[in-house]
């Protein structure tokens, strides 16, 4: 068959006003036959966006397309005028960006917005355009495809928005799609939801597509073709399968090393704890509730405790609590109700009433670190404030300490006098890190400390991390979305719903490879189902588990229920629609907020413990 | 802060190279800068001597800009005039920018009844429009040198506030004065150290503007005859003084027009030039 795409020796480098020319791609061949989808896979900073990119003809400031030719069916892309290009862009050409929801304009309704390259490039009318939307809903799975258009883009969810940027691009019927990164922006469990519409229409309309991503699992589940990119160079460009089982580029076998995360857990778990045994955790949460608005709880009844040396690992999806929990450990939010103990001493609702060593003592490590470093500081003016701050450090004192600190996080002395722009993401965090340590705390609570990094850099980072834990004894609270990262570093992991403790449990046993796996809740198996797995067909089976749902009546309004429900796959009628769940302890130390038998499960009844048994809901509330 | 001052420096003497806007806005602006500080020292004559028989005289080698309604020489009037101009205009510019930044950092950093009471005083005085405010100054303490930097700072003053305060609640919304208050900074370092280096550049753009703004409320005002009075006269006054040199074609009205032109546009191109970054790239 002849192949839609080829690209020949294409270059592209940046052009600084000054000096020589920086490559950034580096002569890419490829070509890509009809209905084939074909995935560019690597870091940031490998190329991947840019090539694709090109294949519009289109270049981001201060790159230009240096070399090579662009064929896409009849069309020359590089030779042709911008006027011309205009001509294929949305509609030969379409493209998904990462983000729907800074693609969409909040001002106008979806519907409008959807056909509106249709009525640009004139392949129909108004009337059917909407037509053929409304039926690309439909495919995509959208909740209300007859109505969904008249919405804004506000009113529909993160997910919903990412599959109507695919209805906007497949209007025109395309020859080809650009897909860039489009699900990485979501939690794993609406990602399922996403990849499976686009594999859906992908496949019915045989569309040919490109794939861009960093997530090799989840391009497993799209394409056909793995083009494996480092440094604007192919590494591999083979068959999905081939890629996965018999890689044969070193670059792919590294890369496939360190996004299987079920390698043997490193000295995070095994470890024992070192610090002496005190009776008094270190950190303890008692009853912790937060409002932001008068009577609408964003956090309900967590209880949590970190003793010496421990690792707490805070996982959820967006908008769970997660770091609402942690910034009121600080002291960043206020609580409506609850306590929070340092060392059994009660600390203060508000930053003000906290003393200066309680501070100290607790240091938190920031999401961005982008944001998290002042820019017009140097990075030895970051470290030594805190050094000054606390320990009252001076002149060759903090010289020393900075630069000890630095041989810590493992960069050079050398960079103390660049500032934070100067440095590359993981550098960046590094020094976050470092500027926590400068205080000597006892524990640390990392925000999603790892999520804006590539997957070797923030493993390297974790790897850090783990050592200094060691070395220094620090306990850390350690909030993420991804499960692969806290299972394996941490001691205990608390899953939030909806600001509601539903679980907590050994890390160790959320594992994802095989085992033995303990009775969980349901939300907790959701997301431990929704992470990719590295073979192909998982996408199916995965989706199949998830999507049906028991029936059960109305629920009475007004009742304060498992949160859970809506989604819940194992919900039984009668019961969860009609009364709270209760915590269940057992006896391996896991807590789970369900009402669900969980000794059944386990087939170890009398490893459970009810608490508080269930009451009535209309009881405790009237 | 030295550092950024240098770095600043370094950047504006960059920017030179690169544009020709800017190297003419710091020629003229650093040439009435130096003219404000030996302009009187320089000047041919005594600005208030009566030197030529001629009034309305036209260019001549013996008064190089002609000379006024009453035969003073213009080139040494307009020197003379140099540091009214300039020197009321920038203190009245230093004070009204440091007022409005400070108060709009106090604002921004102190949210809830501070923040409210300082926003709506200054509200207050914006809503008053700067020319009535100085005529109703000079009305009622009469004009006097101190009196038009207290009238200037004090009209121009809201204007920065609000710039500053905006930036500054920008940069407080970011993680790293988070980790300030955490660290448990006070609320002063948090502001001066924290907050002003990252907003530093729109403050230097504002105050630029701002100078413009000053220098022709000033002018207006001595147009008026409510500056600074007579015998000594800004750039202002001298145009009121010789406007019927108008009706002559005569140079004594155009020569301090010109006056404030050039440094008008001059501080505004060298304005312009600091927006932009050095190393920021125009696009293709």
């Amino acid at each position: 068959m002849e192949n839609l795409v080829d690209v020949k020796g294409l270059k592209v480098a940046v052009r600084p006003k000054k000096g020589v020319e920086i490559p950034i791609v580096k002569s890419v061949d490829f070509s890509l036959k009809k209905g084939e989808v074909l995935a560019l896979i690597g870091e940031s900073g490998s190329g991947k966006t840019t090539i694709a990119l090109s294949l519009m003809g289109y270049a981001r400031q201060g790159c230009h397309i240096v070399g090579g030719s662009i064929r896409v069916g009849e069309h020359d892309i590089l030779s042709m005028s911008s006027g011309k290009l205009l001509k294929v862009r949305g509609r030969t050409i379409s493209y998904i960006a990462q983000s729907a929801a800074a693609a969409f304009n909040p001002a106008r309704t979806i519907m409008d917005q959807v056909i509106e390259s249709a009525l640009i490039h004139k392949t129909s009318s108004r009337h059917q355009a909407e037509k053929k939307a409304v039926k690309l809903f439909h495919e995509l799975a959208l909740p209300d495809p007859e109505h969904i258009g008249e919405r804004y883009p506000h009113q529909v969810s993160g997910g919903q928005l990412q599959r109507l940027m695919a209805a906007m691009a497949l209007i025109t019927d395309p020859d080809l799609v650009i897909l860039d990164e489009p699900t990485t922006a979501l939690d794993v469990t609406t990602q399922i939801e996403v990849l499976n519409a686009f594999k859906k229409v992908v496949r019915e309309r045989n569309t040919t597509a490109i794939y861009v991503s960093h997530d090799l699992a989840v391009v497993a589940q799209m394409a056909d073709r793995i083009i494996v990119l480092k440094d604007g160079e192919v590494q591999e460009n083979s068959t999905t399968q081939e890629i996965l089982i018999a890689p044969k580029h070193e670059y792919t076998a590294s890369l496939l090393k360190a996004m299987r995360h079920d390698r043997p857990s490193r000295d995070w778990n095994t470890e024992k704890r070192l610090g002496e045994k005190k009776d008094t955790p270190l950190l303890e949460v008692k009853h912790l509730e937060v409002e932001f608005v008068k009577g609408i709880p964003v956090l309900h009844d967590i209880d949590l405790k970190i003793e010496r040396g421990q690792t707490i690992g805070v996982i959820g999806e967006s908008g769970s609590g997660k770091t609402t929990f942690a910034r009121s450990i600080v002291g960043l939010n206020s609580r409506s109700k609850g306590d929070i103990f340092l060392d059994g001493e009660p600390l203060s609702d508000t930053l003000d009433g906290r003393t200066k060593e309680q501070l100290r003592r607790i240091q938190y490590v920031f999401q961005n670190a982008d944001t998290a470093l002042n820019p017009k500081l140097t990075i030895g003016a970051i470290l030594a404030r805190p050094l000054a701050f606390y320990h009252g450090m001076k002149g060759q004192q903090v010289e020393e300490r900075v630069a000890e600190l630095l041989s810590l996080v493992q960069l050079p002395v050398s960079i103390s006098d660049r500032r934070p722009t100067e440095l590359s993401g993981g550098q960046k965090q590094r020094i976050n890190l470092a500027r926590a340590l400068a205080a000597e705390p006892d524990v640390i609570l990392c925000d999603e400390v790892t999520s804006a990094l590539d997957t070797v850099v923030g493993a390297a980072i974790l790897e850090l991390m783990s050592d200094l834990r060691k070395t220094l004894n620090l306990s850390y609270l350690f909030i993420s979305h991804d499960i692969r990262t806290v299972q394996s570093i941490c001691d205990e992991v608390v899953v939030l719903y909806s600001g509601a403790k539903v679980e907590q449990a050994a890390g160790a046993s959320f594992s994802l490879a095989g085992g033995e796996r303990l009775p969980r809740h349901p939300y907790t198996d959701l997301l431990i189902n929704s992470v990719p797995e590295m073979r192909q067909g998982w996408l199916e089976t995965a989706h199949q588990s998830c999507s049906s749902l028991p029936i059960i009546d109305a629920t009475p309004a007004d009742e304060s229920l498992c949160r859970f429900l809506s989604r819940c796959s194992k919900r039984i009628n009668g019961t969860c629609n009609q009364t709270e769940p209760s915590k269940l302890s057992m006896a391996n130390g896991q807590h789970i907020l369900c009402h669900l038998e969980y000794a059944d499960i386990s087939g170890a009844n009398e490893n459970v413990v009810n608490h508080a048994s269930a009451k009535p809901a209309l009881e405790s509330y009237q | 802060m030295k550092t950024a001052a240098a770095s600043l420096f370094v950047q504006i003497t960059s920017n030179f190279t690169r544009s020709l806007g800017a190297a003419i806005g710091f020629i003229l602006v650093s040439f009435w800068l130096l003219m404000a500080v030996i302009g009187p020292f320089i000047s041919p004559y005594d600005a208030n001597a009566f030197v030529s028989y001629d009034v309305f005289g036209p260019m001549s080698a013996e008064f190089p800009l002609g000379s006024d309604y009453l035969g003073r020489d213009i080139l040494s009037r307009i020197l003379h005039g140099t540091p009214y101009t300039i020197g009321v205009a920038l203190i009245a510019t230093v004070s009204a920018c440091v007022a409005g930044v400070v108060s709009g950092l106090i604002a921004a950093a102190n949210s809830g009844w501070v923040d409210a009471t300082i926003s709506r005083t200054q509200d207050a005085l914006i809503s008053i429009p700067s020319k009535m405010f100085a005529l109703i100054m000079v009305a009622s303490f009469g004009s006097s040198v101190p009196l038009l930097i207290a009238t200037a700072a004090i009209a121009y003053m809201p204007g920065s506030f609000r710039i500053a305060r905006s930036l500054a609640v920008n940069v407080m919304t970011l993680d790293f004065i988070q980790v300030a208050r955490l660290r448990g900074e006070s609320t002063p370092y948090i502001i001066f150290r924290e907050v002003l280096p990252n907003m530093f550049r729109p403050v230097l753009t504002d105050f630029g503007l701002r100078f413009v703004f000053i220098v022709l409320l000033l002018s207006s005002m001595s147009f008026l005859g409510l500056g600074i009075q007579p015998p000594e006269a800004d750039w202002g006054s001298l145009v009121r003084e010789n406007i019927l040199a108008l009706g002559e074609g005569a140079p004594a009205v155009i020569a301090p027009a010109v006056a404030i032109a050039t440094l008008t546009i001059g501080v505004n191109l060298l304005i312009d030039s600091l927006g932009v970054k050095p190393d920021q790239d125009k696009g293709h």
